[in-house]
């Protein structure tokens, strides 16, 4: 009896396999086109309808309202707020439909090394993530600014603070994404990391809203939403500058991350 | 090859599988059998390392599958039908498998023929009724060309002429020297597909022998005479030590003794036999023996946990 031998290339498995293999998977499902649009979608939409509307009623305007808007702020609140919770959505899918589907035994079965396998998830979707995000916070910003004509005030990317607001809601929009995904790493289900995103995002700051002050003030500033808005120009009272608040999102996003990858690694798949 | 040493997996207190060993040898299809619910499939995640066992090791080739330089490349399976992205096409989901072991594309095209998939490789998997769907889980084991295949309940969801594809594909992969590993709940399959059985129960080994040999020793398998004179011949058998049992239908049933000493018996007392039938127990039923015991076994240890 013969014993079959296989032909074995020199080497062993890598992570640009695993590279090649995570953007296959992202591109070859519709939900990422649906999530990736819609995220562009809302953040200009949401841009366009406030530009537009304030457009309208620029001339009916009390001074002091006039006054206090900020257009860099208006055009961007859509990104942040909306725009964070579809991309979120897709970094949320990225993890759990492998579970919901049951790929993950087949992912696990190609790849073994788990922590790998995660790495290249993250990897994959923050490049990604990155390029979209940017290009709806830029592109959000440039068609809100460009319906807001005269004699409204509108900004440009030479308005001191609108390179950074802009460019930096994109990071902000970025991060989200991959914190979801984390909680998706630990969650594995998709119902239940959506719901613990968005609880994350928008139920716990009207929540602490109804704190006493000072307690509310120390912590919104931790939230990640609070830290969105100062980004965008718009900061809580007490609130964190935009860049200590966008490393402290960075620390939940590694905090969660690297929760995820020690239950992926102990956890049967 | 495949080894499993000692292999445990509990849940809370309940062992799904419990102490387990066994070799699966290349060049013979082995049957993985037991009841729904015995552990077999959980046997087969630990061995591709899904599983973590609480004790005991398995390995393929020698080595812990984490371990293995090219996994795809040495072992191929099929452990759910349906655990594909249903939104995905059929050759996106062997794609992306591929790309992490460095399969060429053409390979995804090669394995998507050998299914007979190739016309609805485009389509989405979600489309796929179950048998499709088998039909894609076996390209995704066949994609690396493995030398150890591994496939839970393959032929679950295939129409007949399914089954006998996958029952000569089976046959295939093991007459070219690769290990060949598939579990069933249904002996009447395996009677038909694997050289030698691998039997658990209750996650608890049984039994591990070659079909025939497994059918041969069964308590079960006596002989069946019809005959003119039957009450004479029933007087000659039990004179020779035969077990005999009239049957309302007017046969008699035999055992203890084979057909031909019967029919040589019979011959001495100038007696004639219009059937002298071998009736060897199917191998279903040596199953329903075995495994019965065993569920008597397990009820009665747990009896006993409560009483300590």
């Amino acid at each position: 009896m013969s014993t079959y031998a296989p032909s074995m290339p020199p080497g062993r498995i890598s992570m640009k396999g695993l590279l090649r293999s995570e953007w296959t998977k992202l591109r070859t499902v519709r939900s990422t086109i649906w999530t990736l649009g819609a995220t562009v979608l809302t953040g200009v939409a949401v841009s366009a309808i406030a530009m537009g509307v304030t457009r309208a009623h620029w001339a009916t305007e009390s001074a002091a309202n006039r006054a206090a808007f900020d257009p860099i702020e208006v055009s961007l609140v859509g990104v942040y707020l909306g725009g964070s919770l579809v991309l979120g959505v897709l970094g949320i899918l990225v993890v759990s439909s492998e579970y919901a589907t049951g790929t993950i035994r087949a992912t696990l079965a190609a790849d073994p090394r788990r922590p790998m396998v995660l790495a290249a998830k993250v990897l994959v979707f923050t490049a990604v993530a990155l390029v979209m995000a940017e290009v709806t916070s830029f592109a959000s910003f440039l068609i809100g600014q460009a319906i807001l004509t005269s004699p409204a005030k509108h900004a440009t990317l030479s308005n001191p603070g609108a390179p950074r607001a802009v460019a930096g809601v994109g990071l902000f929009l970025c991060v989200s994404g991959l914190l979801a995904l984390g909680i998706a790493a630990v969650v594995r289900h998709t119902a239940g990391a959506i719901s613990a995103y968005v609880f994350v995002q928008l139920v716990l700051p009207i929540i602490v809203a109804g704190f006493p002050n000072p307690l509310q003030h120390q912590i919104e500033r931790l939230l990640p939403l609070e830290i969105g808005s100062a980004m965008i120009n718009n900061p809580a009272p007490d609130a964190f500058g935009p860049w200590t608040g966008f490393l402290i999102l960075c620390g939940y996003t590694l905090l969660i991350l690297a929760l995820g990858m020690v239950l992926l690694v102990r956890r049967d798949a | 090859m495949i080894e499993a040493q000692h292999l445990t997996k509990r849940y809370g207190q309940k062992a799904a599988v419990d102490d387990l060993s066994f070799t699966v040898r290349p060049g013979i299809v082995t049957g993985f059998l037991g009841p729904n619910g015995s552990g077999k499939s959980t046997t087969m995640r630990m061995i591709m390392g899904l599983d973590h066992p609480n004790t005991g090791r398995a390995t393929v080739n020698g080595r812990p599958y984490h371990d293995l330089r090219w996994p795809l490349r040495e072992v191929g399976a099929l452990l759910e039908a349906k655990a594909i992205h249903p939104g995905r096409p059929a050759w996106a989901h062997l794609w992306m498998l591929a790309q992490t072991n460095d399969i060429p594309r053409s390979r995804v095209d090669e394995v998507l023929a050998m299914v007979g998939l190739e016309s609805v490789g485009r389509r989405r998997a979600g489309k796929f009724s179950l048998g499709m769907s088998q039909r894609l889980g076996i390209a995704a084991a066949l994609l690396g060309d493995p030398g150890v295949l591994i496939f839970d309940e393959p032929v679950n969801g295939l129409d007949p002429d399914g089954i006998r594809w996958a029952r000569l594909l089976l046959r295939r992969l093991a007459s070219q020297g690769r290990t060949v590993f598939v579990s069933s709940h249904m002996m009447s399959e395996m009677a038909l597909t694997a050289d030698e059985v691998i039997i658990i129960g209750r996650g608890r080994f049984l039994a591990q022998q070659p079909i025939a040999e497994i059918t041969a020793q069964s308590a079960a398998r006596f002989v069946r005479v019809r005959s003119p004179q039957l009450e004479q011949v029933r007087s000659a058998l039990d004179s020779c030590r035969a077990q005999t049992v009239l049957e309302d239908d007017g046969s008699l049933t035999v055992r203890g003794i084979d057909e031909a000493a019967i029919g040589e018996i019979a011959a001495r007392h100038g007696l004639a036999l219009h059937e002298l039938a071998p009736q060897t127990a199917s191998l279903e039923e040596v199953f329903m023996e075995l495994t019965s015991n065993e569920l008597e076994y397990s009820a009665n240890t747990g009896t006993e946990g409560k009483r300590s």
